[in-house]
């Protein structure tokens, strides 16, 4: 029972491979559309992830810096170290002392006369704080908080460059949303067309199958195993066309980073996302199939 | 086995092709359906295959009333008849082999023992050196060989047949006439529609007469 059914289905599957070689030109054109269709929202993804990930290379994340009065005693640090350990936004921080500040500013900047020159530090204790990537209302919130604990002088949250990422985020994720539902619905319109011409051209065989006792599902497979493996095809031309898309912009950007003495590198889609960018090429097939066929296929009656 | 109540069918476009016909076909039995051309031979076929629908009276298989069969349950009827069409609906985009085939492919056969199957069948009609050849190439009297190969390939209980021998002469004729004798010597129910007086010659079995869609024998 099972291996007829195995049977069945590997044959289909050679049937409606055979179809598509059978007109390799015409298919390799449609394969194209669709894997170019495909490859544009999955491009943006791609390079949403790399920003995402770059962003998290160059600390963007979400840090407040916390700026204790002159006067703070070891206890207000004490005390303000055991908040920070205890608040569960909090993800890392660290201590700066008021000397570890002077000593990092002679050194960075090449201050050293001037900070001879000074009769007693004026910088002040502080705390960095990196917090949870979490959206930037919470953290703003958590910084007026900070502000009110004693002790605190000032607590400092450079909203604007995470404010300015996360729309940028913001802005490609519904660009991705938006490009994909299109593109997504083109696809399947593809399909449709494509099915509808094979269906008129096996119209005969549709008939005579249908006269001599085959069922739906049957005379449907051929048609959904072909969608199927032109979405799966379509796919993959998707994701080469990525891969050398980033291959080529790698290359120019391994000429800036090295201005900038930067490791810049572009990846390619995670196996992850690979996989499930194949998967859903594969479905849009069988869906713009599936979607012909109920429409095309009760049009065949036998006389 | 098959039995019409009160059938007619009239089309759509008012034609009545077949008019009150009461009709009893016992299991394992061979009968030959008559008359003039237009007479509604092939819309009685039909019927029983549920390619066409009566449009009044009841048409029952095995006891089953084929009208009150869900369309998903009509392939299934199919199966267990053998056609041999008028037209002989062959495919040809496929060779002889691939032709026999779609019928075991339909009921799911396992390659092998549906290979041995066709070519069994296209023996019994006289084809099997042909298995890879178009039918383009093929004769008319070849291809209704080739229809009737399909048709009995899956060893149908019921074999009907659509002026089975219009193409052939009278030898082919007289072959193809002993191999639906040797079904119904096995047990299969077999119809016949023709309008070769020379069939029927020498006959002893039930012939249906059938005139401007009535019964009449
Ligand atoms: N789909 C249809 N629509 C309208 N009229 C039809 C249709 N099919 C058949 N008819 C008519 O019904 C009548 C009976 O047709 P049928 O094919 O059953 O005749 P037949 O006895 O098989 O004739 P022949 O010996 O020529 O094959 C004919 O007059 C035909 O024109
Ligand atoms: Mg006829």
């Amino acid at each position: 029972m099972i291996r007829t059914w195995l049977n069945q289905h590997w044959f289909v599957f050679i049937l409606a491979l055979k179809r598509l070689l059978s007109a390799p030109v015409t298919n390799l054109l449609s394969i194209l559309v669709m894997g170019i269709a495909i490859s544009l929202p999955a491009g943006v993804y791609t390079l949403m992830e790399n920003l995402h990930a770059i962003s998290g290379q160059t600390s963007i994340s979400p840090q407040i810096s916390l700026f204790l009065k002159q006067h703070a005693t070891q206890d207000d640090i004490d005390h303000i170290r055991t908040k920070l350990t205890e608040n569960k936004l909090v993800v890392h921080f660290q201590f700066i002392s008021k000397d570890q500040a002077l000593y990092q500013l002679q050194l960075d900047n090449g201050l050293n006369e001037v900070v001879q020159n000074l009769a007693h530090n004026p910088l002040p204790d502080a705390f960095t704080v990196d917090t949870q990537d979490v959206n930037t209302d919470a953290i703003d919130q958590l910084r007026t908080d900070m502000q009110t604990w004693p002790a605190i002088e000032h607590a400092q949250f450079d909203s604007a460059w995470a404010k300015r990422l996360e729309a940028l985020l913001n802005f490609g994720r519904i660009l991705i949303l938006v490009l994909f539902t299109l593109l997504s619905v083109a696809i399947v319109a593809i399909m449709f067309n494509t099915i509808r011409l094979q269906i008129l051209t096996r119209q005969k065989e549709i008939e005579v199958s249908k006269l001599i006792g085959a069922t739906d599902p049957f005379i449907r497979r051929p048609f959904l195993y072909f969608g199927a493996i032109q979405g799966f095809a379509g796919g993959v031309t998707a994701w080469l066309i990525i891969t050398f898309v980033l291959q080529i912009l790698n290359d120019e950007l391994q000429a800036i980073a090295g201005l900038y003495a930067m490791d810049l590198q572009l990846r390619s889609l995670e196996y992850g996302d690979t996989v499930s960018l194949l998967l859903f090429a594969t479905w849009l097939g069988w869906l713009g199939a599936r979607v012909s066929v109920a429409n095309h296929l009760w049009q065949i009656e036998p006389r | 086995m098959i039995q019409f109540r009160h059938v007619s069918k009239r089309f759509p476009d008012g034609y009545m092709a077949l008019n009150n016909i009461d009709l009893n076909i016992d299991a394992g039995e061979m009968v030959f359906v008559t008359g003039h051309s237009g007479a509604g031979k092939s819309t009685l076929l039909k019927l029983i295959a549920a390619i066409e629908r009566p449009t009044s009276g009841s048409i029952a298989i095995n006891g089953q009333n084929i009208a009150q069969l869900k369309p998903a349950a009509l392939p299934f009827l199919r199966r267990k008849i053998g056609f041999v069409f008028q037209d002989h609906k062959l495919l040809f985009d496929r060779n002889v082999f691939e032709n026999v085939l779609l019928p075991l492919q339909i009921s799911g056969f396992e390659q092998n023992t549906a290979a041995s199957r066709i070519r069994a069948a296209l023996d019994k009609v006289g084809l099997l050196g042909k298995e890879k050849v178009l039918p383009v190439t093929l004769s008319g009297g070849e291809h209704q060989r080739l229809c009737i190969a399909r048709a009995i390939v899956h060893r149908p209980a019921i074999l009907i047949a659509d002026e089975p021998t219009g193409n052939l002469d009278s030898a082919y004729a007289q072959d193809i006439m002993a191999m639906f004798y040797s079904f119904h010597q096995v047990g299969v129910t077999v119809l016949i529609a023709t309008h070769d007086a020379g069939l029927l010659e020498n006959n002893k079995h039930r012939v249906i007469a059938l005139q401007q869609g009535k019964l009449t024998a």
